[in-house]
């Protein structure tokens, strides 16, 4: 008799838990959005950070003088409501909107960008991405302590509605840099409030304290869990902001990610496991979204220690790679081949020079070399940041070479700090390394690989090209200066300083009521153009 | 007792200074700094990092800096998370790992005994082999084999809990089920042990040969003896649980202790990784 009514207590007590509302269901009907955006960011304050998962939840916050466009590119007016560009393509005037206000009611001014740019330029603080602004007259003098008067740097307030930004020379994707976090206006009273201005460590950007002109509000700050954000009520198009909340997770794990999408807890994924794309495909393809993403994954080779400091050896290499087999077998996420290095399309820029996938080519070029076959050819070793992913690619090229080439491989696989220092120093034979386009411009892949230059950890150097690049940067008129850029890619292409083998793409789960968000090359959605609606059932 | 207490905290303060020195060494040993990033920015402004965390000077330097600054209770900023002092960090994560491991050991211990008590009562009959059986399957899977397979049931496919997060009472199931089973698995084993010790005992024959009823010898006579065993393993099992389980923290996306091991060991998040470190050793 007891069994029996313990059985049946049970039962009932499991029916009654039920299936619940999920997050989603109720986000669409509150229009609060739950994004995974995948990391903790390390900070708000955008003149410290240096991350994506940090621009996505400062975009929400503050807004630059121009505004993302939610199906591309081109920079729509943010805060700025028109601008004006010289005859000599180097001064800017921007007109700030009269109604553009911070979230704490104060207006938005022409002096607010002075001072942040200020800021951002200082020395002291330190600010990573001060680089980003180094195209303004004088901004690298003063950020290196050569000049140490502000008002000698290309920026001024006419009035309190008018900026003028004068650059170093023309510069066609300065709008574009404009999207940049490192170009926000900031709120200068509230950050001296808190701290010094100059200095780091400030904490002006925890809930309660920050004050943005961006859309949306910090509501919450759950460190390791979940950023909050409401609408922003003194925002100037405020009435056409349809979201009420967002809600960022820093969920890491991708499994940990898709679980939480399937369970209905995430309207978006940040990314997808490897291993769940073909599973999207074949079940769910309303869900799963594969778009281009401005970035390359390639070899870069250490052109200083024989035997690849014979370019003949490093152009065998890239042409024996079978890059086809490697996004359809490996990769499967619907990458592209990568047989250039700037990914095609970037700001209407897509490189003529390409270098085939050709084995008897590069069996004459390595007979060439000296080594026939590969014989009398060291083992080449290839390292990579520990990740699966990219072991998996290693294995595949290291089978390719020695079957198509005869050319030995070994694998070497590094903890991430120690892989980037071994990378740094030049210890290193040929090593993976991936780039994503700061602003959507050749510029922005062809700059880094100028003798001497930050990134270019190859020891490659090349005059020619370092003068094309630096007369790129001269040039006003855009089709010469692609020009320009062509001629630089063909050198890249043909020393092979880098082997370049797919181009990005971001592979991810998205709920159908997500509305207003397209594909953009940058990874980047302007929040205040999102909204959500329930899918109407036939 | 409170002279010993004294002295047993005086004893801690060496050992705690030579942690930290051994720490903050081997952090300065591994290859890579904390500002080394795939995105290279220009030399003066890393040159202007450097100096702001007082990373030029040399290493002895920078140890006294941070010797001193530790001697006054301050841990520091976060390399990493800049505007976050350590002590704010810890301070946020630990209550976290602490209710996750408090609820994960009440499974533990209320799922084990019961468990491993209803066992030892029948030997090899089927109550035995049952438990025992659900007992080394508890032990053969992993915590990262049962989270996914808790969820996939209970998040998914039933819809009753979420996936994960750490927002409702209710979020808190199916980590402290995780957590908690797998210990669960062994003090079953270890409580019917020492229930059947016990049971075989003289003073249980007595017991029942004055006619005491078998509720009674059990609760009243054996229950004593035989969660002794029990209590010797919490101990230890306590320890790891409170301070954070990196995988059940990752499957459940839980803003706990573990996460910020890891993670701050791979950012060379120096004045973190030292904090942290201290924190566990104090415990």
């Amino acid at each position: 008799m007891t069994r029996a009514l313990v059985i049946v207590l049970a039962f009932a007590v499991l029916c009654g838990c039920g299936r619940r509302e999920t997050r989603v269901a109720s986000g669409n009907r509150e229009q609060i959005l739950h994004v995974n955006n995948g990391t903790e960011p390390a900070n708000l304050d955008p003149h410290v950070v240096t991350g994506v998962p940090e621009h996505h939840v400062i975009m929400s916050l503050l807004e630059g003088l121009v505004s993302e466009d939610p199906r591309g590119i081109t920079p729509q007016p943010g805060t700025a409501e028109r601008w004006e560009l010289s005859e000599d393509q180097t001064v800017y005037t921007f007109h700030l909107r009269k109604n553009a206000r911070w979230s704490n009611g104060d207006p938005v001014t022409a002096h607010d960008f002075v001072r942040t740019f200020r800021r951002a330029l200082t020395p002291s603080l330190a600010s990573e991405y001060a680089y980003m602004l180094f195209v303004m007259k004088g901004a690298e003098e003063f950020n290196t302590g050569k000049i140490t008067d502000f008002d000698q740097v290309g920026v001024k307030a006419l009035d309190d509605h008018t900026l003028r930004v004068t650059l170093n020379s023309p510069t066609p994707y300065f709008l574009g840099l404009l999207l940049h976090y490192s170009w926000f206006p900031l709120h200068l009273p509230t950050i001296e409030k808190y701290g010094p201005v100059y200095e780091r460590g400030n904490r002006w950007t925890k809930p309660g304290r920050f004050v943005g002109n961006g859309p949306f509000a910090l509501e919450q700050w759950k460190v390791n869990h979940v950023i909050v954000v409401k609408r922003n009520t003194n925002y100037w198009d405020a009435a056409n902001v349809k979201l009420n909340k967002i809600y960022f997770y820093s969920i890491e794990s991708t499994d940990t990610d898709e679980r939480a999408f399937r369970s209905g807890q995430l309207h978006k994924t940040h990314e997808l496991p490897q291993m769940k794309i073909d599973t999207y495909r074949e079940k769910y393809p309303h869900l799963l979204r594969i778009e281009p993403f401005l970035g390359t994954y390639f070899y870069i080779c250490n052109t200083a220690k024989p035997p690849l400091n014979d370019k003949r050896v490093r152009r065998a290499l890239a042409m024996a790679i079978d890059r086809e087999a490697i996004v359809k077998n490996v990769t499967r996420g619907g990458q592209l081949p990568a047989f250039h290095f700037t990914p095609p399309g970037t700001a209407g820029y897509t490189a003529r020079a390409r270098f085939p996938y050709d084995i008897e080519g590069a069996k004459k070029l390595l007979t060439e070399a000296g080594y026939p076959n590969g014989k009398g050819l060291p083992p080449v070793e290839i390292l990579f940041n520990t990740l699966e992913s990219h072991r998996a690619i290693a294995e595949t090229i290291q089978e390719m070479w020695k079957k198509n080439v005869g050319i030995d491989a070994r694998l070497l696989n590094q903890e991430w700090k120690v892989y980037l220092d071994s990378k740094k120093t030049g210890n290193y034979q040929v090593a993976r390394y991936g780039w994503i386009g700061d602003y959507p411009d050749p510029n922005s892949f062809l700059d880094m690989w100028l003798t001497g230059g930050g990134n270019n950890d190859s020891n490659w150097s090349n005059p020619e090209y370092d003068r094309l690049i630096r007369e790129a940067g001269r040039t006003a008129d855009l089709a010469k200066r692609l020009e320009v850029f062509q001629q630089a890619e063909a050198i890249l292409l043909d020393e092979m300083p880098v082997i370049p083998i797919y181009f990005y793409t971001r592979p991810y789960a998205i709920q159908p009521s997500v509305k207003g968000w397209y594909p953009t090359i940058l990874d980047n959605h302007p929040w205040h153009k999102v909204w959500l609606e329930e899918e109407k059932e036939n | 007792m409170l002279r010993f207490i004294f002295r047993r905290l005086l004893q801690t303060i060496p050992v705690l200074l030579i942690i930290a020195t051994m720490t903050f060494f081997l952090m300065k040993l591994a290859p890579g700094g904390p500002f080394d990033t795939e995105k290279a920015t220009t030399p003066e402004i890393k040159k202007q990092l450097e100096a702001h965390y007082g990373l030029d000077k040399s290493v002895w330097a920078q140890y006294g800096d941070y010797m001193i600054k530790l001697v006054q209770g301050d841990l520091g900023p976060s390399f990493k998370y800049a505007g976050w002092e350590v002590t704010e960090l810890i301070a946020g994560a630990f209550p976290v790992s602490l209710e996750l491991g408090c609820y994960a050991l009440a499974v533990a211990l209320t799922i084990g005994m019961i468990m491993g008590f209803v066992a030892a009562l029948r030997p090899n009959s089927a109550t035995d082999y049952v438990p025992m059986s659900l007992a080394t399957l508890g032990i053969c899977l992993p915590t990262f084999v049962m989270g996914p397979l808790l969820i996939l049931l209970f998040g998914i496919t039933l819809g009753w809990f979420n996936s994960s997060g750490w927002f409702f009472m209710s979020d808190r199931v199916l980590p402290a089920l995780t957590l908690g089973g797998y210990y669960a698995a062994y003090t079953s084993r270890i409580a019917r042990t020492g229930m059947m010790e016990i049971l075989s005992q003289d003073f249980i024959r007595t017991a029942r040969a004055k006619g005491a009823s078998e509720w009674r010898v059990i609760f009243k006579h054996a229950f004593k003896g035989a969660i002794q065993p029990v209590v010797t393993l919490t101990a230890p099992v306590t320890a790891s649980m409170v301070t954070g389980s990196f995988i059940v923290e990752k499957i459940f996306d839980i803003p706990g202790m573990g996460r910020f091991f890891v993670t701050a060991a791979f950012n060379r998040d120096l004045t973190l990784v030292v904090g942290l470190v201290l924190f566990y050793a104090t415990r």
